[in-house]
């Protein structure tokens, strides 16, 4: 049931439960783009003149770009969107109005109770306000700031507005243009320096949440010799009405700081995922990067490490795994601007059941930055004739004293493989689901337990009903 | 009446190649078959279409588990109704941790009508379980959380196979050059393991074993009550251990010139392969 839920994409179907009724229109952007709405959005949240300009110079910039050539089909008319809810809108909704099937994939997939509400949309905000209020009271004590991004606009504006845009300006890409133009919701992190976080920090935690919003506006600064981990997403099947998501992360990790920042999405087979993550990494930072991507029509997400200074090291782990009627994009950029800095790229991807997946990576080395090392490895697996794997690695380099390693491989699931595990009583699901499971094993291992624990319970489910 | 493995006028082809040309062989449970000849004569294929390998393909002849069809089952079903291969090649399975595979491995075969997703077997018992049997093979608990197969030596690997076979408590094993790349040591306490294990065997009855090696030393603690010969995807000869030790130390002339037939198969084979 829930299996058939992922793999016809009946997720996908979901449009025509309508949770927005015309009476809130009120509370509502009109749908479309123009100046005009973008002005409203920004008046609507209150916000200060700086970010309604900052709106509406990137609009005309998103107006101005032409779409990808790259990547894969993007089949959005952008004038038939909504592009901003305010959270109340949402609350309509009750657990009775989500479907069977989503409910019966939770049940499944083990969540808690008051997470299934959350993910559902039925909750704009965690119920746990008891049990994290404590953890943000003693986060606070630290320095450490952890709201959402629009709170943060308003308690932390000179923050906002020294960094906001500044990683990624809109003039970097459409999507994260129009991200600029249209955002809510995200989280806004701030770690003094020298301030350890030692649990990840997720983002439920926030009080005040808003929704999981289409156009998710994150910013994290880790200030020198501070760490943090920040898990995003879940894995359960998102479940959402809208069929454009466009997220922009920016992360600066400044002297001797330490950033991890892990993704797990599942999304509905409708969702257009076209996501722009970067991060800056100075002298002797850290910035780590793990992304896993299930689902979705067409994903599109390339996490960058600029590393500005010496000893910069990025790391960024990424899986994908796609099924019928599904496209993941997805892949790697590390730019190496100052010398002996450090990057390493491990990408996995699984096609099933038709599914596509492409590994795109970027591994650049500026002009001065000697002594730089990269280590690119991706690996596909195919599991039947009609899906499909491929991989575009661009390497520029601009300097001669600099070691660059570049391996992929693609390989089918093996006759022998499968046949040795049968020939122990493992049946043949159970024989390719393991060897799925040992594929993305050392990705895996780098994630919080509970999510690792999800992501293999969700593989098997992926799995189940693929062969025979 | 013991249980019994029958194989009858097995022909087997591997990618439209004729391999097996007629193999007749009866194992009871309880008894030890050495299988001998030179390489290239068909000894792994035998073992891998008795495992039901996909690409070994049965083109005639019949093999019975105590009178049940066992070219009906897949592999998977095969390994449920008793029968084990040490393979001379085992596969490396990256990622998939030597524990959790065989925790699977020894749920189905204990239980052949277990349902994916049913429970397996307590862990603790599991791992109780395990760690005696890895014990008795000097085995360092290590070995558990590594990936099946992936970069183990060769000896490794072996020794593993021999493990699986321990854990799994077949009624019929194949043993496939268990022997090789293994130190004198280390053959010496294989030899040893199989022979306990084969009389350790669940139900109280022993295990039916088939010593696929070109070496004495394996059969020291398990003593051939059949020795057979195979040449040109046939078995030529049959007789007691005193066959195992005439071949392992005389090799085998007397065979080629007894058998023009099987000789003359066989070549022909080898040059099919140099060809390759
Ligand atoms: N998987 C295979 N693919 C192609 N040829 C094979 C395969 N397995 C066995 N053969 C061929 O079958 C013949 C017998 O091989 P094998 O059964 O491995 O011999 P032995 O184990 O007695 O050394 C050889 O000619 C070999 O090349
Ligand atoms: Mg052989």
């Amino acid at each position: 049931m829930a299996t058939d839920l992922l793999e016809n994409g009946t997720i996908g179907e979901i449009n025509k439960y309508d949770f927005i009724t015309p009476s809130h229109d009120v509370f509502r952007a009109a749908r479309g783009l123009n100046a005009n709405i973008v002005a409203q959005i920004s008046e609507m949240k209150k916000e200060p003149g700086w970010m309604r300009d900052f709106r509406l110079r990137s609009l005309k910039i998103f107006e101005s770009k032409p779409m990808p050539l790259w990547g894969g089909d993007i089949g959005i008319n952008f004038q038939d969107i909504y592009y901003y809810l305010k959270p109340t809108d949402q609350q309509g909704k009750t657990w009775d109005d989500v479907p069977q099937d989503i409910k019966d994939t939770f049940d499944r997939l083990g969540i808690p109770e008051a997470e299934k509400k959350y993910l559902a949309g039925v909750k704009a905000q965690f119920e746990s306000e008891v049990v994290y209020g404590s953890l943000q009271e003693d986060l606070g004590k630290k320095g450490v700031l952890f709201t959402d991004t629009d709170t943060a606009l308003r308690d932390h504006p000179d923050l906002l507005r020294e960094y906001f845009g500044k990683i990624i300006p809109p003039e970097d890409n459409k999507f994260a243009a129009l991200n600029s133009a249209v955002w809510s919701g995200g989280s806004f992190i701030y770690v003094p320096p020298g301030v350890k976080i030692e649990f990840p920090l997720q983002a439920y935690f926030r009080i005040n949440a808003e929704q999981m919003g289409q156009f998710e506006r994150t910013l994290i600064i880790v200030d020198e010799g501070a760490e943090v981990h920040y898990v995003e997403g879940c894995t359960a099947p998102m479940y959402t009405t809208e069929s454009l998501h466009s997220a922009v992360v920016e992360i600066i990790v400044k002297k001797h700081g330490r950033c991890r920042y892990t993704t797990i999405q599942n999304w509905a087979n409708n969702i257009y995922n076209l996501v722009t993550k970067r991060a800056m990494a100075y002298e002797d930072s850290l910035m780590e990067w793990i992304d896993g991507n299930l689902g979705s029509r067409l994903t599109m997400k390339y996490p960058a490490v600029y590393m500005m200074e010496p000893g910069a090291r990025g790391e960024i782990l990424s899986i994908a795994f796609s099924s019928k009627g599904q496209h993941q994009d997805a892949g790697a950029k590390v730019v190496h601007c100052a010398p002996n800095t450090k990057s390493r790229i491990i990408s996995k991807s699984i096609s099933k059941n038709g599914g596509r997946s492409s590994y795109r990576g970027l591994c650049k080395v500026e002009k001065g930055a000697t002594g730089c090392k990269s280590n690119v490895v991706c690996d596909a697996l195919i599991l039947d004739p009609q899906s499909r794997s491929d991989t575009y690695p661009y390497i520029e380099v601009e300097e001669s004293d600099v070691q660059i390693e570049h391996e992929a491989s693609v390989s089918r699931i093996g006759e022998e493989q499968l046949f040795y595990l049968m020939s122990r009583g493992l049946s043949e699901a159970e024989s390719s689901s393991m060897i799925v499971s040992g594929f993305i094993e050392p990705l895996i291992k780098e994630l919080p337990m509970e999510y690792a624990v999800e992501m293999n319970r969700l593989i098997e489910l992926q799995m189940e009903g693929s062969v025979g | 009446m013991a249980e019994t493995l029958k194989i009858t006028n097995l022909h087997v082809s591997v990618e439209g190649k004729p391999i097996l040309r007629g193999v007749n062989l009866t194992i009871r449970r309880g008894e030890t078959h050495a299988l001998m000849g030179p390489n290239g004569s068909g000894k792994s294929t035998l073992g891998n279409a008795v495992m039901g390998h996909p690409n070994y393909e049965v083109t005639e002849g019949t093999i019975e588990l105590n009178g049940e069809d066992v070219l009906a089952m897949d592999a998977s079903e095969r390994a449920r109704a008793g029968i084990f291969m040490a393979f001379q090649r085992p596969m490396a399975i990256p990622g998939v941790k030597m524990a959790d595979f065989l925790r699977h491995a020894t749920t189905n075969v204990r239980n052949p009508s277990r349902k994916e997703g049913q429970e397996l077997i307590p862990m603790r018992q599991f791992r109780k379980e395990l760690t005696e049997k890895m014990d008795q093979l000097r085995m360092d608990v290590e070995f558990a959380r590594r990936y099946v197969n992936d970069g183990f030596s060769g000896g490794e690997m072996k020794r593993a196979e021999i493990l699986q076979m321990a854990m799994l408590r077949p009624k019929f094993a194949i043993l496939d050059e268990t022997d090789s790349g293994l130190d004198v040591d280390a053959v010496k306490l294989a030899s040893q393991s199989i022979a306990q294990i084969g009389r350790e065997q669940a139900e109280g009855e022993e295990m039916g074993i088939l010593i696929i090696t070109h070496h004495d030393k394996l059969l020291e603690n398990n003593v051939p009550d059949f020795t057979h010969v195979m040449l040109g995807g046939r078995i030529v000869e049959t007789g007691g251990v005193e066959l195992a030790q005439e071949l392992y130390t005389e090799g085998y002339d007397r065979i080629r010139a007894a058998y023009p037939d099987a000789a003359a198969a066989d070549a022909e084979m080898q040059q099919a392969t140099a060809a390759v």
